[in-house]
């Protein structure tokens, strides 16, 4: 795997995962840009930066010792006797081509037919409970697994009625999305499940293109080596990671803040509350990062294009990029 | 080894790619099929170490054949799933030829690609996860013949080279000196090859003076001199092995002419560290490596891109010279149905299993049948919606006659109408009439983003050359269906022409052609609509619908909202 932090430049889409990693509550992330720029790169090595968590162990849906989720119906483990181990935050892969019964779940085949028992195989919503679920080529994924995604990613959790089953089962996840706009454009209900977008482009100067170049080829020629000498940075990294979530719960956000978070979107029309919502969350994790201990303007300000871009209404006479709408509004907004 | 590699590209490409496929990925070769062509997919094969995988991979695969599924056969024998390899898997450690790759499906393509670059396959299908790993090459058999007909951007930005069918003659005879056992001591050598960092920094400048979007064309000289270094058994990349490399991966990808590079718009926040002592900031890199792709770049390209659009300078089509995108044409699964009627149809092996397993134990009871005890009223098999997909083409009048207002309300309509597409799948192209000539300003696609560039780059004013529209849009249309794709025109328009065919204005004459090339567009039998866009409609215009055998709605005041709504129920009937 390629490590996190040798990922040359595009800070946005770091720091996109980075909030996401430390607050949840988020939502998802979504990369749209160019070809060959690392955005499947920086996820998949996003896995292997996430601190462990504590899961029970035979529980299917890794469920928290705590958590109300996990009763015997769920995994038939009686609650005095469970156990709970380090694992790794699941990133699951949704993969090109997948088949709707493996997303969802569904009859367990090789128990049908061999025993006659009728039981639950899970699928890739309960593999991805607690922690993230990417989808490459977003834009191109099916539209009956659209579908499927849209109503477990706003609920946390899902429903399956099939084939005689009926099960109930927590799945909640951050989405990552990642896909090139030249291929297509996101169905709206689908942005809009995305807390965060990031706008992601080739790098514009030649020693940003070398250092990529020279990473690249030191990775390919010998991975081991090249994740040793990194592996001191990505620790860093994990380390501000687990230091803001402790941070999180304390952090003050002051009403001046919120004045300000609602300034910008009314300035910016963008619908209901979900987007001001984000942009606090988005501002507080991103605070919690710097090691701060309350949210200041400047942190709004940072995050607001991540949070914003993509809410924006389309307005066909307007060409200017949602980046430079976002700036625009900042601009008058911070200037009073 | 100190003979000379061979001079010829098809020969020199031959070598690298199977002496390193992965850094490489895979070739396209664009062309009919000929002698030529099958003698090079021999030679390449006979580079290859024996017995490496070679599989023929035909356009309409599907993806159960590409990930692998559940066995049938196998599965009712044993009584538990039995997972069948696909072809991906198979190809591990050797070669998969796409046969009329320009006619992939994307969906199969980006399958395909997104496998090259994590060399692992990840399926989930069918009750079945796997993992596993593959690392295989790809040889793209394009008979594309124009230039919409390209394979997918998704894999083609996967590939490092290009070859033309035409330009093989004659390869075969550099080859002749050189074995299998060449090309993996070759092989052995690479990973002590040297690539001194002044080289990569030529590279990157080059490569950011061509206007290459993606950074894989990069890595893709890098490896290419690197493995030329290793078959010359030199310990380090020398100059010359930087400029053939450049030669041969820069050409196809280039968007735009090194002499027009400026530095490409400042990021939105301007990094804090001013002026940094970057030693690439020259935009012109060495003379050595332009030079070298500037030969090798084809005459109608360098035209092409010396008037090349500046404004697009990020490389709107993804390092590719043609349109980017193209859709999915298979149907889509909509469900499974149970049947008796199987034969020509797909059966849905995992719905048939579970139709069939909560029986077994009752069923087994009165047979002595070994196997799974299957009924007929057990099969099930799956629906496909086939859906023809549809391109819509705007031919808009951009001329003087078209006051600014209304041109900007109809480049508002088309973005609205552009919104519905993704939901539809639907595509839509862009042709622009003004002065003396029709321009496709936008090709079939579906990317917002494009046609935001496009529709504000359009400018208005000058005379109406209505015939020219016409032909264009019957051009193009004629191109939409040939890719299976139906095609619908919207035309919006006062129908008031003054230039004609061969550009001499003139009402009388220039009136007659748009009449004669509406009448030629009739006879296609497309579905066509006329937008009358003037104040106070005229029955000029509706003669013109009338000779078009098109549909016509007047739309005087009609803002941008209003004309997509319309334009939407009147094509959808």
């Amino acid at each position: 795997m390629f490590p996190f932090s040798a990922i040359v430049g595009q800070d946005d889409m770091k720091l996109g995962l980075m909030i996401a990693a430390v607050d949840q509550s988020v939502g998802g992330v979504l990369l749209f840009g160019d070809r060959g720029t690392g955005k499947s790169t920086a996820i998949r090595a996003l896995a292997s930066l996430l601190p462990k968590m504590r899961a029970v162990t035979v529980c299917p849906y890794a469920c928290d010792l705590d958590s109300d989720h996990c009763e015997a119906s769920h995994c038939g483990v009686d609650r005095s006797k469970r156990r709970d181990k380090l694992m790794p935050v699941p990133v699951v892969d949704l993969p090109l081509g997948v088949t709707e019964d493996r997303v969802v779940g569904a009859l367990d085949i090789e128990r049908a037919l061999v025993h006659g028992e009728k039981a639950f195989e899970p699928g890739l919503l309960a593999r991805a409970n607690r922690g993230f679920l990417y989808i490459d080529e977003v834009n191109l994924l099916e539209d009956h697994i659209v579908d499927l995604l849209l109503d477990v990613a706003a609920s946390g959790e899902n429903l399956v009625e099939r084939e005689g089953l009926s099960v109930r089962h927590p799945a909640k996840f951050v989405l990552v999305g990642s896909g090139n706009p030249e291929e297509g454009e996101l169905r709206p209900q689908l942005l809009d499940r995305f807390g965060l977008a990031v706008d992601v482009s080739t790098p514009s100067t030649v020693a940003e293109r070398v250092e990529v170049m020279k990473r690249r080829d030191a990775y390919e020629s010998d991975h081991a080596a090249f994740q040793r000498k990194w592996s001191r940075q990505d620790g860093k990294l994990r380390r501000q990671i687990v230091k803001a979530r402790e941070l999180l719960v304390s952090i003050k956000v002051n009403d001046s803040v919120l004045e300000k978070a609602a300034e910008i979107c009314i300035a910016l029309e963008t619908d209901g509350s979900r987007g001001e919502l984000t942009l606090l969350r988005a501002a507080r994790a991103y605070a919690a990062l710097q090691g701060a201990d309350e949210v200041s303007v400047s942190h709004l300000k940072d995050v607001a294009h991540l949070a914003l871009g993509h809410r924006l209404r389309r307005n066909p006479l307007d060409e200017s990029s949602a980046g430079v709408r976002v700036e625009r509004v900042l601009d008058e907004v911070f200037s009073e | 080894m100190s003979r000379e590699l061979p001079s010829h590209d098809a020969a020199l490409v031959a070598l690298l790619l199977a002496a390193h496929p992965h850094g490489l990925g895979g070739v396209s070769l664009r062309g009919m099929p000929s002698p030529e062509r099958d003698d090079w997919l021999a030679n390449f094969r006979g580079l290859l170490p024996d017995g490496s995988p070679w599989i023929k991979v035909p356009v309409n695969v599907s993806e159960d054949r590409l990930l692998g599924g559940l066995d049938f056969a196998a599965t009712v024998s044993a009584k538990k799933p039995v997972f069948a390899t696909g072809i991906l898997e198979a190809a591990d450690e050797g070669v998969i030829v796409l046969t009329m790759a320009e006619r992939i499906p994307d969906a199969a393509a980006s399958i395909i690609g997104e496998a090259m670059d994590r060399r692992t396959l990840l399926v989930e299908r069918d009750g079945v996860t796997r993992e596993c790993r593959v690392h295989y090459t790809v040889v793209a058999l394009d008979e594309g013949i124009d230039d919409d007909e390209r394979v997918a951007a998704g894999l083609a930005e996967r590939i490092a080279f290009n070859l033309k069918v035409r330009d093989l003659a004659g390869f075969q005879v550099q080859l002749d000196e050189w074995s299998d056992a060449d090309v993996q001591e070759a092989r052995d050598r690479l990973s002590s090859v040297e690539v001194p960092d002044a080289i990569i920094e030529q590279f990157s400048q080059t490569a950011a003076a061509f206007g290459l979007a993606s950074l894989r064309g990069d890595l893709f000289m890098l490896n290419t001199a690197r493995t030329l270094a290793a078959f010359d058994g030199e310990p380090a990349v020398t100059e010359a092995h930087a400029a053939t490399a450049a030669r041969l991966i820069l050409p196809q990808r280039a968007t735009r002419m090194p002499a027009e590079a400026e530095p490409p718009p400042p990021p939105e926040t301007e990094p804090q560290e001013e002026q940094e002592s970057t030693p690439g900031t020259k935009d012109i890199p060495d003379d050595i490596l332009v030079d070298a792709v500037l030969a090798a770049l084809p005459p109608d390209l360098l035209d092409e891109l010396a008037e090349s659009l500046p404004r697009s300078q990020q490389g709107s089509t993804g390092g590719r010279g043609g349109p980017a995108t193209r859709s999915r044409l298979r149907g889509r699964p909509v469900g499974v149905e149970a049947t008796r009627q199987v034969s020509g149809a797909r059966l849905n092996v995992l719905a048939t299993l579970k139709a069939a397993a909560p029986w077994q134990s009752i069923r087994r009871r009165g047979e002595r049948c070994g196997a799974l005890a299957l009924r007929p009223s057990d099969l099930h098999i799956t629906r496909y919606q086939d859906r023809v997909e549809s391109t819509t083409i705007f031919v808009v009048d951009a001329s003087g006659s078209q006051a600014a207002q209304r041109l900007a309300e109809v480049k508002g309509a088309i973005e609205l109408l552009l919104n519905d597409c993704y939901v539809r799948r639907d595509q839509v192209a862009l042709i622009a009439f003004r002065k003396d000539a029709a321009e496709v300003l936008l090709e079939p696609t579906r990317a917002l983003a494009r046609v935001k560039r496009s529709l504000s780059a359009l400018p208005g004013g000058g005379g109406t050359p209505l015939a020219s529209g016409l032909d264009a849009a019957r051009q193009l249309a004629d191109s939409v269906s040939r890719q299976g794709r139906t095609a619908a025109i919207v035309l919006m328009t006062d129908g008031r022409a003054n230039i004609a065919r061969d550009t001499s204005p003139g009402a009388e004459k220039a009136e007659h052609d748009a009449m004669n090339a509406a009448k030629l567009l009739r006879a296609t039998g497309l579905r066509s609509l006329l937008v009358d866009t003037s104040r106070r409609p005229k029955p000029r215009a509706q003669r013109l619908a009338d000779a078009m055998g098109a549909g016509y709605i007047a739309l005087p005041n009609a803002d941008a909202s209003r004309i997509s709504g319309t334009v939407q129920r009147n094509l959808a009937s």
